[in-house]
């Protein structure tokens, strides 16, 4: 049994609605415990909560109710050491080439700059960066810039990888290639990945486990073993098992997709 | 030289020849204003001779003094009132009307409370200036992503350290472009304020020349002035594009 290295218990999340005695449900409550070194994915209706509960889990936001704890230690609103996160949003700082933006990542890592340099230009290396380091991001394509914010993310060596739909504002071709990417820099880094998606197929072909969450207030109403092997990539969606995969999770987001338009499905 | 600015150079050196040859046809009269290779001539003879450089140093101190007081106050302003929501709704009606306001409409008052001195023209250069500065830097805080908020978050980096990192840096173009408003409208203010309550200076000197029809003296001055607030706004401006272009904004 693997251990848990991220652990949510009864969390829920209200936000105020500015109304007297009002607040709007956002998330919960909800259990889940995400193992160390495992590729972890959470889908769900649009407005289910997702993107919250990856804010709560980074410490960006603190919970109304519930517990979080990252490696035995309680969340509250800090982000802790040791977690890495990428938007799907362009987080590039444009004013900074992609060198710099790299090592932007380990300026509050204590170590010289000897060895900054050395594990930037690793990263640099591992992402393919090598030909742009000098390039400043206004001149890149939106998959190198989302590349870009990876690298700065990972050159920090987290052990937890927050994904929030990084993969959301590509094309589908670049979409499939970053996911092999994503995998490769799991297995290279053995951290821990915690995927938000609403891509079905991304998160079938990517996570060893995929918790679906209901409308809104998100809950988890099903969780999905994959079963892949480690070594992996995007060949995977050819496998027998993968249609089944996305079946499951499809019959169960329907549903929950069709509460958040307000009208509950009836045909085949 | 680029296209652009070959027409550039074409449109100036065309308006100087319209004027050279309205000039010399006589349908400017020389008492209004002389040919342009004349005022040319007089402004290096100006130069050369050193006249008003007291007076040209003094206008240029208070024009410094007023952008560096109205940007240095309109950044912190700004930067304050952008963390309290409730006080920007209070003043924003006052930013939207407010170069509606004739300043210069106070200068009496403006002598009564400070004289003939330096201080009416500081002020009056300072308050053109800084409301365009608090305005500009509201509008560059308004735009920073909330991602990069958040970015600056998961780095853990303290509100200084955000400040220094991301928002100083992501805000540069519109600080610069604060710099570039507040600078000409300090130059507008000072030079203007001299001309109505100056004992000296170069907008004092110029009224002083035209009430007394010397044009070898007001126009140079002028032409001073042109050049010296063209030659900063360039420099900014320069900078500005610098900036942009590397973020793929122009």
């Amino acid at each position: 049994m693997v251990a848990a290295q991220v652990t949510l218990r009864g969390v829920t999340k209200v936000f105020p609605s500015g109304a007297v005695g009002g607040g709007v449900h956002a998330l919960g409550p909800i259990d889940i415990e995400i193992r160390r070194g495992e590729f972890f994915a959470v889908v769900g209706p649009s407005g289910c909560g997702k993107s919250t509960l990856l804010e709560l889990i980074a410490g960006l936001t603190a919970p109304t109710q519930g517990d979080i704890e990252f490696e035995g230690h309680a969340i509250k609103e800090n982000v802790p050491d040791g977690i890495g996160v990428v938007f799907q949003e362009d987080a590039c700082f444009s004013w900074l080439n992609v060198s710099e933006n790299i090592e932007f990542g380990l300026r509050q890592k204590n170590i010289g700059a000897a060895e900054k340099a050395r594990r930037a230009a690793a990263v640099i290396d591992m992402m393919g960066l090598r030909d742009f380091a000098e390039t400043y991001p206004a001149q890149l394509s939106g998959g190198m810039r989302q590349r870009v914010c990876i690298a700065r993310t990972i050159v920090a060596e987290p052990r937890l990888i927050l994904l929030d739909e990084p993969f959301g504002a590509l094309d589908q071709q670049t979409r499939l290639l970053m996911g092999d990417e994503m995998l490769r820099l799991w297995r290279e880094t053995g951290a821990t990945v915690f995927l938000i998606t609403h891509a079905l197929d991304e998160a079938a072909m990517l996570a060893d486990r995929i918790v679906v969450m209901s409308a809104r207030p998100g809950k988890a109403v099903d969780l999905v073993e994959t079963g892949w092997p480690r070594e992996r990539d995007s060949r995977i969606v050819e496998h027998e098992k993968f249609g089944a995969i996305t079946s499951r999770l499809w019959k169960t987001l329907r549903e929950e997709s069709l509460k958040t338009m307000g009208r509950m499905g009836s045909g085949p | 030289m680029s296209r652009l600015r070959l027409f550039q150079f074409a449109v100036v050196a065309s308006v100087i020849l319209l004027l050279e040859a309205l000039c010399f046809a006589g349908f400017i009269d020389k008492v209004t204003m002389p040919p342009p290779h004349i005022i040319v001539r007089d402004f290096f003879r100006m130069i050369l001779a050193g006249r008003y450089f007291g007076e040209i140093a003094k206008s240029l101190a208070n024009v410094l003094l007023a952008f560096a007081a109205a940007y240095v106050f309109g950044v912190v302003s700004g930067t304050i009132l952008h963390r309290y929501k409730t006080a920007r709704d209070v003043l924003d009606p006052l930013f939207a009307t407010y170069y509606a306001i004739p300043v210069f409409a106070f200068y009496p008052l403006f002598i009564v409370m400070f004289g003939l001195g330096d201080g009416p023209q500081l002020l009056i250069g300072f308050l053109l200036a800084v409301v365009a500065v608090i305005v500009t830097t509201l509008n560059g805080l308004d735009r920073l992503p909330s991602v990069l908020k958040k970015t600056a978050r998961v780095n853990r980096l303290n509100p200084l350290q955000t400040a220094l990192r991301i928002t100083l840096p992501f805000c540069a173009p519109y600080l610069l472009t604060a710099a570039k408003l507040a600078l000409a409208y300090a130059f507008i203010g000072v030079i203007g304020s001299e001309f109505i309550m100056a004992r000296a200076g170069m907008g004092y000197e110029i009224s002083y020349a035209y009430t007394n029809f010397d044009n070898a003296t007001m126009y140079p001055l002028i032409l001073l002035i042109l050049l010296l607030s063209i030659a900063a706004n360039s420099v900014l401006s320069h900078w500005e594009r610098v900036l942009l272009a590397r973020r793929g904004q122009k």
